[in-house]
């Protein structure tokens, strides 16, 4: 007994001390092998220079870019770029995070606009060169919400397309209520009253077709934060972003035109058929706010649905839309070296060219970020792009400094109106709060 | 001095002369067999948890997987946040508790009552068995799904079902107040079959002489289930109260799929501190801080295991 116990313990020390040894290795062989490749790739500048790109998967931006890399790797034969889009967008900034202290991921990594800050604040991206990319010629060339890519006066990343958003109506149920689908709500009134003629309700009063359904979790923060407030005399922010402006009397009238919807009209419900945009691609909704990449949401899963696409409505003569984009920017693993970081300036600059901005909108429905092809005539006159194009020159893109966050604050607010009879006014002012405390953490420490 | 145990053992290897190499062997083996296991334990357990007491001292940055020692910041974070009106940290506590308080006790009775049921039952038990068990290996995913089908206004079945006899549609997931019972309600259903299986393998073991002896001294149903049954299930209840305490502490997977957008809402009243752990590391990239919320979960975990295995573990011997 007494031997096999020493036996045990022996057994119990072996395997600690192989454990041991084994932990920090798993680490250590990546690093070496990211630094072997590393100095291999400047050793042989002249060879064929590897880079890595990332985005999440999206059937139509995968076909994309796998057309413009082979364009480009064609026009640059020393330059192989590596796609990787095998990331679900769930997960997508989970792998990043991971891929990163392994020594592995991308070298050009394509981002929501709004995930900038973090990104910036982490380390992860670094500036865009200045020779490469001046300021001046991206404040002239690309669609003024661009300028949110630029952190401090410094330019960080920058997108292929743009996205805009534009009132989608459904035609069908327009007529089945008696109205014109050819005109459309255009002003902020119009579309209250053409939203209460819409809807239908079944003899127990609940709801078959909703007119409007005001649901902040989808794009209506948006709506309210760059259009709603701006068209009621009042700015959501200050121009630096670092201000919460909206909780004053312009934004409580814009605010409470969207609760409208849900208290007093009562022309939808978000929590049917699973929010807002499941609603309208179902064919339940009559009127909707909505960006371009739901045209092939609508295409996919609803393709017979006869719907129209029109600007957002005016009101007070005020045109206004939100905003927002993917963009790319160069990660501190192409900047550890000077030849893969020359590779994928270059890569950059292929895929953010105007050629690039309308290859992109034939496949994937995002208008081109470039003004030039932006305002094509054809595009505008587009039967359901040209809503999207038109709102370019109007749009605002609302700098982020968490977007999850910011959006919660607008949600819950509005959650407490609806579900727990809060004040509308005290609401909104929770919200501010909430949304100024965001913007102070991340100014804070700069 | 020699103790019994190693009586027994001597005693033992007398009966088998070539034990004590045979034995040895076996260590050995063990320890080979095992040490896949283990490397597993320690690379993919151990290591991230010491880590994670690591990052929470941590200005931690998750690009660059390092990151300043800044002592108890973090913590003095969460206490900060926590004193601020609707904090996200107070509900993620307070919903954590609420959870554990609702579902361990609902699961524990539910599954004894059933495992009792089924004890009685000699025609197609393994029929019933696999239905009652089949959720427990079901993923929380899918669970949260269907569920989340089940429970849809207007059109879920729940709701059609309240429609037909003529009572009034709830909102469940949608509303403040019954968010957290609804989703309480899914976790209970998911675990109840691996509780109702340890509680008949529990059953089975009481020897059914306490019965016979107990029913010829005039014993009836209800003591014989108070006096029996329950008393000698006890190491069982314990061990499925710490268990069952522990997954509702951790509770993550139903939370994320069934709050709306997965944010632990409405009004933050479905979030747990997995969840705001979630949040915190993988949308804000606040690695620190997310660390700082793990470890004082992990001690919350450890001083209620702690509490429940001293107070409720007693010995019953008959």
């Amino acid at each position: 007994m007494k031997r096999s116990k020493r036996f045990t313990i022996l057994g119990v020390l072996l395997i600690s001390i192989l454990l041991l040894a084994a932990c920090p290795a798993p680490a250590a062989p990546a690093q070496e092998q990211a630094a072997e490749s590393a100095s291999d790739m400047a050793a042989a500048a002249d060879e064929v220079i590897e880079i890595e790109y990332w985005q999440y998967n999206f059937a139509a931006r995968v076909d994309a870019m796998d057309q413009l890399i082979a364009q480009f790797e064609e026009a640059n034969p020393n330059i192989k770029v590596i796609h990787n889009a095998d990331i679900p967008y769930a997960e997508f900034r989970d792998k990043i995070a991971a891929s990163v202290p392994a020594g592995v991921g991308p070298d050009v990594a394509t981002l929501f606009y709004g995930w900038q800050s973090a990104w910036i604040d982490s380390g992860y991206l670094v500036p865009l060169p200045e020779d490469a990319f001046p300021p001046a010629m991206v404040s002239e060339e690309f669609s003024p919400m661009v300028q949110a890519s630029f952190v401090d006066g410094t330019l960080y990343t920058l997108p292929t397309a743009v996205r805009a958003l534009a009132l989608f109506y459904n035609r069908d149920l327009m007529e089945a209520a008696g109205l014109d689908p050819n005109s459309p709500p255009a002003t902020l009134d119009e579309l209250q009253d053409q939203a209460v003629a819409c809807t239908q309700r079944d003899d127990d009063g609940d709801l078959v077709v909703q007119g409007f359904v005001a649901d902040p979790s989808a794009q209506d923060h948006h709506w309210f934060r760059e259009v709603l407030v701006r068209q009621f005399g009042g700015v959501p922010y200050t121009d630096d972003y670092s201000q919460v402006l909206y909780n004053d009397d312009a934004g409580l009238q814009a605010w409470n035109y969207l609760l409208s919807f849900h208290t007093e009209l009562a022309t939808g419900d978000r929590d049917l058929f699973d929010g807002s945009t499941n609603a309208f691609v179902g064919g339940h909704v009559c009127f909707h706010v909505d960006g371009s990449f739901r045209l092939g949401t609508i295409a996919n899963n609803n393709p017979d649905m006869n719907f129209g696409v029109t600007e957002l409505p005016e009101h007070n003569g005020v045109k206004s839309t939100f905003g927002s984009y993917w963009t790319h920017g160069l990660t501190k693993k192409a900047a550890a070296d000077q030849a893969r970081f020359d590779a994928s300036v270059k890569f950059l600059q292929f895929i953010t060219s105007a050629d690039a901005g309308a290859l992109w909108v034939d496949i994937v429905g995002e208008l081109p970020a470039q003004l030039e092809a932006g305002s094509n005539p054809e595009l505008l006159a587009d039967e359901k792009l040209g809503a999207f194009a038109a709102g370019l020159e109007y749009s605002h893109a609302t700098f982020f400094a968490d977007e999850s966050q910011q959006r919660q604050a607008i949600i819950d607010s509005f959650d407490m109106v609806v579900l727990t009879d809060e004040d509308p006014a005290a609401a909104l002012q929770i919200a501010a709060d909430a949304d100024q405390e965001v913007l102070d953490d991340f100014w804070s420490s700069r | 001095m020699a103790s019994p145990g190693i009586q027994a053992a001597t005693h033992r290897r007398k009966d088998i002369p070539m034990r004590l190499t045979l034995h040895q062997r076996q260590i050995i083996w063990a320890y080979v067999f095992m040490s896949v296991a283990l490397v597993f334990f320690v690379v993919i357990r151990w290591y991230p948890t010491i880590l994670a007491f690591n990052v929470s001292f941590r200005d931690w940055n998750v690009f660059e997987g390092s990151g300043p020692w800044v002592g108890l910041e973090n913590y003095q974070e969460i206490w900060q946040d926590a004193g601020k009106p609707r904090s996200s940290v107070t509900a993620a506590f307070s919903n954590t508790v609420r959870y554990v308080l609702f579902g361990v006790p609902t699961q524990l009775v539910l599954a004894l009552a059933i495992a009792l049921l089924l004890a009685q039952i000699r025609r197609l038990s393994a029929l019933y068995r696999v239905a009652y068990f089949a959720p427990y290996v079901t993923s929380a995913v899918a669970v949260a799904f269907v569920w989340n089908w089940l429970y849809q206004p207007e059109t879920g079945l729940i709701n059609q079902a309240l429609d037909i006899v003529g009572l009034p549609q709830q909102p469940f997931t949608k509303s403040p107040s019954q968010a957290l019972p609804s989703i309480t309600a899914v976790a209970v259903w998911q675990n109840l079959g691996f509780a109702v299986i340890i509680f008949l393998a529990g059953i089975q073991q009481i020897p059914a002489h306490y019965y016979e002896a107990a029913r010829i001294d005039g014993a009836n149903a209800w003591q014989l289930f108070w006096r029996i049954t329950l008393p000698l299930l006890n190491p069982i209840i314990v061990y499925l109260t710490v268990l069952g305490t522990i997954s509702y502490l951790r509770l993550f997977a139903l939370v994320q799929n069934m709050s709306p957008q997965g944010t632990g809402g409405p009004l933050k009243s479905t979030t747990t501190v997995v969840l705001e752990v979630y949040r915190e590391g993988f949308s804000s990239y606040k690695m620190g801080y997310a660390g700082a919320l793990t470890v004082l979960l992990f001690f919350l975990i450890l001083l209620i295991t702690i509490i429940q295995l001293r107070f409720f573990s007693r010995r019953v011997e008959y």
